[in-house]
């Protein structure tokens, strides 16, 4: 397991997504109304959209290309779809804003 | 210690039977489940859509592989039952895997028949039939050009649609006259036939196939005439045959199939069999409906449930080949004791026919418009009497049809199938209207998947839940600009007004949203309203445009990006040619293309070099993305042509610069003709002017696109500033009144053109109208030079920088 820092909450705007690229995966960073900070990866697990770029409403996101709807707690695809996408667990430094990801190392190469 | 189950097949027939028995009495068995597919549980007969485009292969699973952990069932894929001990009773495989049972379900299901011609060992003769098949036919047409289909029937047609989609060229050989002479009449087959050639599909029709030609891989198919044509790929689809040989081996009874009673149990105790291995009062049927309700009798069976067992199925089929609409089920053929109610309309390329014998419906063929599928259906099933009433059937009688919809639904027993696609009986659309509270057809689509795969359920959907609420019960009538609310377009557009409402997050406040943060429907909904009726109050919520309109680019299917700069009345100069030739090398753009609307589009274009990009062209953006004007299209005119009548270019530009950027409901193409050879197409745009001696026709409502509109004469002016006006004032009307995402073409049909005459007739409203639009437009600021300026934007388009610092947990 792994702690990386990917930068400061204030890069992220309310209801919208940022990306990082850590090795082959690509995760998105999404900071929602109220300032809570969410990583999943960046890959709708249907066609592969990116959903750093899905209008966010409360903590779900829904994928640019075919609208589907995932939780972004837990990854979970909302139904009548099925599926779920990689989340990860993000730690905010309560003093200057700086956001940590946790991830596996496994993670990291098997994409 | 609890009892064994152990099912062979891991198709759609057993696991289905599993599913119910879960849902009966989950912790009576310990499941075993053997497949030897090397692939969770998944829907075959959805391989089509795969093959046409329309699906990948995770789109088809029906249960992952979670949802066997998660019922504690053990799976053996890619692991073949070669015996079944029937005294010991223990099932071995292939892999040596051995397996006592307690009760045992062989679900083999079918194997598609291979013509033993001369040659069918070659290399590219495959079936059509699984996962395997699909994916041998994907990677073939990436090689290979020309494909041929042995057997016209249902499976052939859906491989060679699949197969045109893979471009390839496919020519269908059929041993009949008739395509599909199975499930449809000479009419029907005739009128499906011209539509697939029209798709571009070849027929070889009456041609009896001799031997398969080639070396070590196909490389053509003679007939028995003599007749010879080249092939790179052969795909058998003739039919398919119960796959019988276990059932055989182990000392059950078979015949065509493996032979069962109404129990679905087989000759031997403790062993039974569904799907398309079966064969049920000398019946063995091929399609999906009569397994699951196999499956649903067996899962009673076993979990000690009462059942009053299977009493055979009458069949349904859908073609699933898109653009072309077939129903056909029951004795669909006409004979010497049955009358049938046609009708045939070549206009629509229509054809419905019903057929009847002593009074009641036996059997029926649709093409052209299946509506009337599911209900025809369930009367065959019904053996209701039409007697006296038999012109109904087809025709209607004032209200007649909805009711005896929901008589039908109501002589269906809980185990029938309403949702074949997705195996979706009565019984659970009751349960989950009274259980979980559903009240509309998406409801029930979100609860069960019910209509949610080819649609083709949806009117009988609604009968049950009429059946079960009442008409007033169901909510369809109502339905709200989105799920998060009934209220509809009018309505919150005016509490926006008199309550002064300014934010998107103040309207799903006051109007009581359920969901809290909307969704991606109302979200963009809500943030147009808000800037028509507030333009300058409002300040645009960038969060909730689609990506496009807050990239202001239009996104591709890889995640690329295409730009088009703005390029007034499709007038360029080779300064800006250069230009754009030069950023495309520079940024080596994958694909120049010249659009439909007279602008050159740059596709392939990564998120992050949009903006460098946008600097070097210095142009203003073409607005291809948007909700918006996106161009207008012009013919030469009198600039140069012999014919003009007037400066169609002039015009043109002049339209584009007023009018460029404006936030419409949906995107507004528009076109400018010199003349009324009308080279511009000016009739098939949401706003088209055509230049006349002495003065400018302008028309509205036009569509060339997904639903074709030919416009509608607004009148006739004669000056330019006239032109603008008009345009001005309508264009301001269509956004004050038309629903997001709603094109001219509809709002016309909606509001109808005498209203929008009535509302531009005066000059003093027309003025009114100018003026509002004018507001809104004087706002507007040319989004790639603002996103270029300002840093905070920038920066979004570039992936944020991970820093070196990390620990190691």
């Amino acid at each position: 397991m792994k702690r990386i820092l990917v930068g400061n909450i204030a890069e992220i705007a309310e209801k919208r997504s940022r990306v990082v690229k850590i090795g082959s995966i690509e995760i998105a960073m999404f900071k929602l109304s109220g300032g809570a900070i969410k990583a999943i990866e960046n890959r709708c697990p249907h066609k592969a959209g990116k959903l750093s770029e899905g209008i966010v409403c409360d903590h779900h996101v829904f994928c640019p290309l075919h609208d589907w709807k995932i939780d972004l707690h837990d990854g979970q695809v909302q139904a009548p779809d099925d599926g779920c996408v990689a989340s990860f667990e993000v730690e905010v430094d309560e003093h200057n804003g700086d956001m940590w990801l946790h991830i596996a190392d496994e993670s990291i190469l098997a994409s | 210690m609890k009892k064994k189950v152990v099912l062979i097949g891991n198709g759609m027939a057993g696991v289905s039977c599993i599913e119910q028995l879960l849902k009966l009495s989950p912790n009576l068995y310990d499941i075993t489940i053997f497949g030897s597919e090397p692939h969770p549980n998944y829907n075959r007969i959805l391989l089509s859509s795969v093959l046409a485009g329309d699906a990948d292969m995770n789109d088809i699973v029906i249960n992952d592989w979670s949802w066997y952990e998660e019922n504690h069932i053990t799976l053996h894929t890619g692991q073949t039952v070669s015996k079944i001990d029937t005294n010991r009773k223990l099932v071995r495989t292939d892999g040596g895997i051995s397996v006592p049972y307690d009760e045992l379900i062989i679900a083999t299901g079918s194997l598609p028949f291979m013509l033993p011609l001369p040659g069918a060992d070659k290399e590219g003769v495959i079936a059509f039939r699984d996962i395997k098949d699909c994916e041998t036919m994907i990677e073939t047409a990436k090689k290979y050009k020309k494909a041929v289909v042995i057997g016209g029937g249902l499976l052939g047609l859906e491989a060679a649609r699949g197969l045109l989609n893979l471009n390839m060229e496919v020519s269908v050989v059929h041993i009949h006259e008739y395509v599909m002479e199975r499930q449809l009449d000479q009419t029907a087959s005739a009128m499906l036939r011209a539509e697939l050639e029209r798709q571009g599909m070849n027929f070889l029709l009456k041609k009896n196939t001799d031997s398969i030609l080639g070396k070590k891989r196909v490389t053509g198919v003679r007939f028995t005439d003599g007749v010879e044509v080249d092939a790179d790929l052969v795909v058998m689809a003739v039919g398919i045959r119960p796959n019988i040989a276990l059932a055989k081996n182990s000392g059950i009874e078979i015949n065509r199939g493996i032979v069962v009673n109404d129990f679905l149990e087989t000759s031997v105790p403790n062993i039974y069999a569904v799907g398309e291995c079966v064969e049920h009062r000398g019946v063995a049927y091929g399609l999906v409906a009569p397994l699951y309700e196999q499956g649903a009798v067996l899962a009673k069976r076993l979990a000690g449930i009462e059942t009053g067992g299977y009493h055979g199925s009458v069949v349904s089929t859908k073609l699933k080949v898109s653009g072309v609409d077939v129903f056909s089920a029951g004795a669909y053929a006409d004979g010497p004791d049955t009358r049938a109610v046609r009708v045939q309309d070549d206009f629509e390329g229509i054809y419905k026919k019903a057929v009847i014998k002593d009074g009641k419906v036996i059997g029926a063929v649709l093409f052209g418009d299946i509506s009337d599928g599911s209900r025809l259906f369930a009367m065959i099933r019904n053996g209701e009497d039409v007697t006296g009433k038999e012109k109904e059937v087809l025709l209607g009688e004032g209200g007649g049809k909805a009711k005896s919809g929901v008589d039908l639904v109501a002589a269906m027993s809980d185990d029938e199938i309403v949702c074949g696609c997705n195996g979706v009986s009565k019984g659970a659309i009751v349960q989950a209207i009274q259980e979980k509270g559903c009240s509309s057809i998406n409801d029930i689509k979100a609860c069960t998947k019910a209509s949610g795969s080819c649609g083709g359920c949806k009117p009988l959907v609604g009968d049950v839940l009429t059946y079960v609420l009442g008409a007033d019960g169901v909510k369809s009538v109502k339905e709200g600009i989105c799920g998060c609310t009934t209220l509809g377009r009018d309505e919150v557009v005016e509490a926006i007004r008199s309550m002064r409402l300014t934010t998107s997050k103040e309207v799903m406040n006051v109007l009581e949203w359920s969901n809290t943060e909307g969704c991606s429907k109302c979200r963009p909904a809500l943030n147009y309203y808000l800037g028509m009726v507030w333009p300058e109050e409002h300040e645009d919520e960038r969060e909730s445009r689609f990506v496009n309109e807050r990239n202001h680019a239009n996104i591709q299917k890889d995640g690329t990006y295409s730009v088009v700069p703005r390029m007034y009345g499709g007038v360029t100069t080779p300064k800006d040619l250069k230009k754009i030739a030069e950023i495309a090398e520079k940024y080596e753009v994958p694909l120049v293309k010249v659009t439909g609307g007279q602008r050159i589009d740059l596709l392939g274009v990564k998120k992050e070099d949009l903006p460098g990009m946008w600097a070097d062209l210095d142009m203003p953006s073409g607005y291809a993305y948007g909700k918006t004007l996106r161009t207008v299209k012009t013919c030469v005119g009198s600039t140069f042509c012999r014919f003009g009548t007037q400066d169609s270019i002039g015009m043109g530009i002049q339209l584009e610069k007023r009018f460029e950027r404006l936030n419409t409901p949906a995107k507004v193409k528009m076109a400018v003709s010199g003349c009324p050879r009308n080279c511009a197409e000016a009739t098939i745009k949401d706003f088209g002017v055509v230049a006349i001696d002495g003065g400018w026709e302008l028309h509205v409502g036009g569509n060339g696109g997904t639903k074709l509109r030919g416009t509608d004469l607004l009148c006739k002016v004669k000056t330019e500033e006239e032109v603008l006006e008009w345009s001005g004032a309508y264009l301001q009307y269509y956004r004050e009144t038309g629903k997001y995402n709603e094109r001219t073409s509809e709002w016309l049909e909606r509001v109808g053109l005498d209203t929008v005459k009535a509302a531009l007739e005066s000059k003093e409203d027309r003025l009114a109208l100018v003026e509002r639009i004018e507001k809104t437009l004087d706002l507007m600021k040319d989004p790639w030079k603002e996103i270029i300026e300002k840093q905070e934007l920038r920066k979004t388009f570039e992936p944020m920088d991970t820093q070196a610092a990390q620990t190691i947990l």
